[in-house]
């Protein structure tokens, strides 16, 4: 059953919401949804470029309160 | 009252040092007692392994004796644990011999996993242990020139390493007389030379101003040792003559082997410091899951705040303040200059062009770096 687990990298300047996804990457399955949680809003133009690049899925961005949520489904 | 730490790290010997000195009447009445339990009788400068891997420093300039950094009232003894049975409030260590407490704080750090990357640990250097630095400095002083790559995993311990590290070889090769046969190409996991803006901004003209070239948005998944090609997870690849790496890290095995965190990473409030779950075990340093630096100042910071908690707990019966994200990272812009770069969960970091007044009071850190592992500074 694929799941969906929380990368919270809220106030993350260092290393970062994208290198705490590519960390995150490493602990969940094939088919499973990552959501990353950002107040960086450069966050949702870095994370889809690099989902694109790896050719992972991009489910959806979205601002809530200062709150970039970004999904990501890992495919490979 | 017992406070137990375990880990012998900066993290752990400076959490120690503070509740000696905090709670100094109370251990004296027997009120509390301290205790830590560390793999190693040895402390180790992790930052100086920089510095032995491009002949700046000596092996015995990295260690001291641990019993020699701790306060006297502490309970210091070389024996890891390898069970946490943390809904009995104990610990089992090596020996054999069961520890109680009823505090307990983790503090065990992470280690370097080249072997997590095909090909990885066969070609290339890395210089995360002494073994593998003094191996680095070495293939260096052989190196006579070509291309040299520099490619890292994900997550790492210092997160400066990897633009410290191509600075100083910059100057290393300059140096030896050998730059001009030399072509240095560093790359980085996301689509900028460094994770904080302000130091990608700054890092990247100072790259071009000394040749190096760059390529961003490259993960690395395998090496072709036969071939001499690095490869990246967004498919492309790269050659190289040497290849220095900062390998991926994880926490400790215990830590995994025991089900406290994947990876060896323990789910950590962010600013309580304390374990998810559980209201007295707390995490201070590599080991907590938190979204900052895995880096010495990370773990001196929260051993300051958790010090000043825990203490506020035993006198009052509640802590006193939030730890907030605080860190604090030199970096080594070569050989002669740095610069540094601070910040917290809330203010980014605003760093200052690299000067050699900075350089130098970073080597007179790598010196004070004792007294404040001591908890003087």
């Amino acid at each position: 059953m694929a799941e969906r687990k929380l990368v919270d990298a809220r106030g993350s300047f260092c290393p970062g919401p994208l290198m705490e996804l590519i960390a995150a990457m490493k602990m969940v399955q094939v088919g499973d949804e990552l959501e990353v949680l950002s107040t960086d809003k450069g966050s949702a133009n870095d994370i889809p470029e690099w989902i694109h690049k790896v050719k992972h899925e991009h489910v959806e961005t979205r601002e809530d309160r200062g709150v970039w949520h970004i999904v990501v489904k890992k495919t490979k | 009252m017992r406070i137990l730490i375990v880990g012998g790290g900066i993290g752990g010997t400076i959490l120690a040092n503070n509740l000696a000195r905090r709670l100094s009447g109370e251990l004296r009445s027997g009120k509390v007692r301290i205790t830590m339990l560390s793999a190693s009788d040895k402390h180790m400068y992790q930052p100086g392994l920089l510095y032995l891997a491009v002949g700046r420093m000596t092996p015995d300039e990295l260690y001291r004796d641990q019993r020699s950094l701790l306060d006297p009232g502490i309970d210091f003894m070389v024996d890891p644990v390898e069970e946490f049975r943390l809904d009995k409030n104990e610990v089992k260590a090596k020996s054999g011999k069961i520890h109680g407490y009823d505090v307990l704080a983790i503090a065990t750090g992470s280690r370097p996993m080249p072997q997590e990357t095909p090909g990885l640990s066969e070609n290339s250097e890395m210089f995360y242990t002494e073994e593998s630095a003094l191996k680095m400095l070495k293939r260096l002083q052989q190196f006579q020139g070509g291309k040299v790559v520099i490619a890292m995993g994900v997550p790492h311990k210092c997160p400066m390493a990897p633009l410290e590290i191509t600075f100083m070889l910059y100057d290393y090769f300059k140096d030896r007389g050998i730059l001009d046969k030399t072509k240095i190409h560093y790359t980085y996991p996301i689509n900028r030379v460094h994770t904080l803006e302000p130091v990608a901004k700054w890092a990247a003209p100072e790259f071009d101003r000394m040749g190096i070239t760059y390529e961003t948005l490259f993960n690395l998944k395998e090496v072709d040792g036969a071939k001499k090609i690095v490869r990246s997870e967004e498919n492309s690849e790269t050659d190289f003559d040497l290849l220095i790496t900062i390998p991926a890290h994880r926490g400790m095995e215990v830590i995994e082997q025991n089900g406290l965190g994947q990876r060896g990473w323990i789910p950590t409030h962010r600013h309580r410091l304390n374990m998810e779950g559980r209201e007295n075990v707390f995490v201070l340093g590599d080991t907590t899951n938190l979204p900052i630096s895995k880096a010495g100042s990370t773990a001196h910071f929260e051993a300051e705040t958790l010090g000043e908690n825990i203490a506020a707990t035993v006198k009052m019966g509640t802590p006193v303040r939030d730890y907030d994200g605080k860190v604090f990272c030199f970096i080594e812009a070569g050989k002669d200059r740095a610069t540094y770069a601070m910040f917290n969960y809330q203010n980014p970091p605003d760093p200052k062009p690299p000067t050699r007044a900075v350089h130098w009071f970073k080597l007179a850190y790598n010196k004070l770096y004792w007294a404040s592992a001591r908890g003087l500074l």
